[in-house]
């Protein structure tokens, strides 16, 4: 199966302070490629996703993304002079969902998925306007295009801050536990917005702590351990036979992981 | 600009100026004596059960609080006495405005403190069987305190300043001494720069020890 | 009450009145202005990288918040002729030192206001792409002024209070005037009270205004 490799991470590491909490990520993602990233707190999963995007400055590391590089192998990022301008251009073709949703509250919801066309872009306001509501469309808000991120459930939120990722044509989508913040009853929107985008072919790399979707969205899944890829397999290797310890202790801990059942009813 | 520093003739005058300093702690001293239970009393009529004293409260505090502070002394010293027909000395009118104004302040800060109790506290003190001024008391004010410690430092360094516009009514406040002090010495830059340095250092070194409470406090929530 | 009102002398003055009004209004907007754009410059030094730019704010910041405004007032009625060779203008002295003054408090009210925008909201413009400029521009700065406005308002009535000291240098605002009217008319009742009366219906509209502001705050959080 020839895939095309669109995302490359190599030797990244990244500090704060004497913090290191990635020791050395190698890791390749093919377009079209589901992505999860599991992990205990503080092996560095959240660091990871703000590293490739570039929203943390990696200590040193390479990232590759469609053929343009950011860092070399080995050298410090802070050796190359990058300014937040270049990385700003970068971080067009990433797009990413936030746990906190991170809508902004002084526009409209149609304003939201438009003002990043609009200002990075430079597309001009109608075809903003209208590549707005084909996002909204697709999760599902049409109906809210004119409403404030006030008004919506967490649920809304989140789905209206997915469409405001796409509308930047991202090659890759990052998820940083957008479910986690979600009331239970309002998760399950999300993930099928999200089940969607992988049917569409969409590259996504995806950190949650929801093992029974994870299991069942997965290409590839990569268990992080101290800041280092411990594990990697397919979602059958890693989740239900982990063949690491670590990884062992993981998933068995996480007993809120119910089998995958079909009959069961759930979303996934 | 060769302008000549003279500090020395200033300096000469010390014993006046500390006479001023003299009057401006009374002043702020004893302002602080009437605008505090006064303060408190506002706060709990406005919070209280009797809508119209709350009402009468309510129009107390937003009206010194929008009072500029220079006019009501003007008013205090010059129209209160002629109105009333009594003698009132610039201490006494001084001492009326800053102190009634200072009051709807403190007012406020009160308020925002016996707020920011939270109500089962109330449920708390009274499910064991205590009165509601016993509760007030004991369990209400002792939290409301701690909380508004660095507002209400804040309101003083308020009032701290607004006494200084004292020497505008002849009061004898240490601005009013540098005024004295200024013209005797034939160097007006000097005395007001020593001055402003001295309101400088008090001021600041309270602002810091509230900010320093403020943190504080917070840590221990 | 045993006094006898009689406010017959006052439209004879209403030219004369009206007159302080608008200049009390004119230093007001003065000061306001130049107090706003002083803000804007020292919260930006406040939060710039360099550390000396910060610490020079800070400097200006502490200065003018913790000095009486009257001292300022004298100080800078000295020291302007000197500085300038512009002597006894009162309304440059008072025009300088109240924006100082007034520039400093707007300097924490606009750091404020940008630092108490959401630290997810630079998150979120960041990870879409946007170049530092426009990130501010349109997502930090909208809602900074938003969570600005009631303490904007609020520093905008203190503004208009402190004319009122220019009083003291003889600045013919209202206070001044009310003085005059008092000693040439020998009813200081009528005059100081006509007074705080005008300058509390001048500041109405702008209480109004931040009643209102203050209510949509806590709508919509």
């Amino acid at each position: 199966m020839a895939m095309e490799t669109i995302l490359t991470v190599t030797g990244l590491h990244k500090s704060f302070g004497p913090i290191e909490v990635l020791r050395g990520i190698d890791l390749s993602v093919a377009r079209g490629e589901t992505v999860v990233i599991l992990g205990g707190s503080g092996s560095g999963k959240s660091t990871l996703l703000r590293c490739i995007n570039l929203l943390e400055r990696p200590t040193s590391g390479m990232i590759e993304m469609e053929g343009e590089q950011i860092g070399r192998p080995g050298a410090a990022l802070g050796q190359i002079a990058y300014k937040e301008k270049d990385l700003a251009r970068f971080r067009t073709r990433i797009g990413m969902v936030f746990q906190q949703f991170n809508l902004f509250p002084h526009l409209s919801v149609r304003e939201n998925v438009s003002i990043g066309q609009r200002r990075v872009l430079g597309r001009d306001r109608r075809k903003a306007d209208e590549r707005a509501m084909i996002q909204l469309e697709q999760v599902g808000l049409a109906t809210k295009a004119d409403s404030y991120p006030h008004q919506l459930s967490g649920g809304q939120q989140q789905r209206v801050a997915i469409a405001r990722a796409l509308a930047m044509d991202p090659a890759v989508m990052l998820f940083d536990e957008a479910t986690s913040a979600l009331d239970p009853e309002l998760v399950g929107e999300v993930l099928t917005t999200m089940r969607g985008l992988r049917e569409a072919g969409m590259t996504m790399l995806i950190v949650t702590h929801e093992l029974g979707f994870a299991y069942h969205i997965a290409d590839r899944v990569v268990f992080l351990d101290k800041g280092l890829v411990y594990e990697e397999g397919t979602p059958q290797e890693v989740i239900m036979n982990p063949h690491q310890p670590r990884t062992q202790d993981f998933m068995h801990g996480h007993t809120m992981f119910r089998l995958p059942d079909a009959a069961d009813g759930r979303v996934y | 600009m060769a302008y000549e520093w003279q500090f020395a003739p200033v300096f000469r005058y010390a014993g006046l100026l500390w006479q001023g300093v003299l009057g401006t702690l009374m002043l702020t001293g004893t302002a602080l004596l009437l605008a505090l239970p006064l303060g408190l009393v506002l706060a709990l009529l406005r919070l209280g059960k009797v809508p119209v004293l709350g009402r009468v409260a309510v129009i107390y505090i937003e009206f010194f609080r929008l009072s500029a502070a220079i006019v009501l002394l003007y008013w205090f010293y010059f129209a209160f006495p002629v109105l009333f027909d009594l003698t009132l000395d610039p201490f006494s009118a001084a001492l009326l405005a800053i102190g009634l104004q200072a009051a709807a302040f403190y007012a406020e800060v009160f308020r925002a403190g016996l707020q920011s109790v939270p109500p089962g506290q109330w449920d708390a003190a009274r499910a064991i069987g205590m009165k509601r001024a016993e509760a007030l008391r004991s369990i209400i004010l002792p939290q409301a305190l701690r909380n508004t410690v660095p507002v209400f430092l804040a309101r003083l360094v308020d009032l701290i300043k607004t006494s200084a516009l004292a020497a505008t009514i002849a009061y004898p406040d240490v601005v009013y001494a540098a005024m004295r002090v200024a013209s005797q010495t034939y160097r007006p830059i000097e005395t007001f720069t020593v001055l402003g340095a001295g309101f400088f250092i008090v001021i600041f070194c309270l602002s810091q020890a509230s900010r320093r409470l403020e943190k504080r406090l917070a840590v221990g929530r | 009450m045993s006094y006898a009102w009689d406010f017959s002398f006052l439209p004879h003055y209403s030219l004369v009145l009206l007159r302080a009004l608008g200049s009390t209004l004119k230093l007001a907007a003065i000061c306001l202005a130049a107090g706003f754009i002083l803000g804007c410059v020292f919260a930006a030094a406040r939060t710039s990288r360099y550390v000396v730019l910060r610490l020079l704010a800070g400097a200006y910041v502490e200065l003018f918040r913790n000095v009486p405004a009257i001292v300022l007032l004298f100080w800078f009625f000295y020291t302007i002729p000197l500085m300038t060779g512009i002597g006894n203008d009162r309304f440059l002295t008072a025009a300088i030192a109240f924006s100082l003054y007034a520039g400093a408090y707007f300097t924490e009210i606009i750091r404020s206001g940008i630092e108490a925008v959401d630290p997810g909201q630079w998150l979120a413009a960041r990870a879409l792409g946007f170049t530092p400029g426009a990130l501010f521009r349109d997502i930090i700065l909208p809602q900074a002024i938003k969570k600005m406005m009631p303490a904007l308002a609020n520093e905008s009535i203190e503004v208009v209070k402190l004319t009122t000291v220019a009083a003291t240098v003889a600045y013919p605002e209202l206070l001044y005037t009310a003085k005059l009217l008092s000693d040439t008319e020998y009813r200081p009742v009528e005059a100081y009270t006509t007074v705080a009366g005008v300058l509390l219906i001048a500041l109405l509209p702008m209480t109004l205004l931040l009643f209102r502001l203050e209510r949509g705050m806590r709508r919509s959080g």
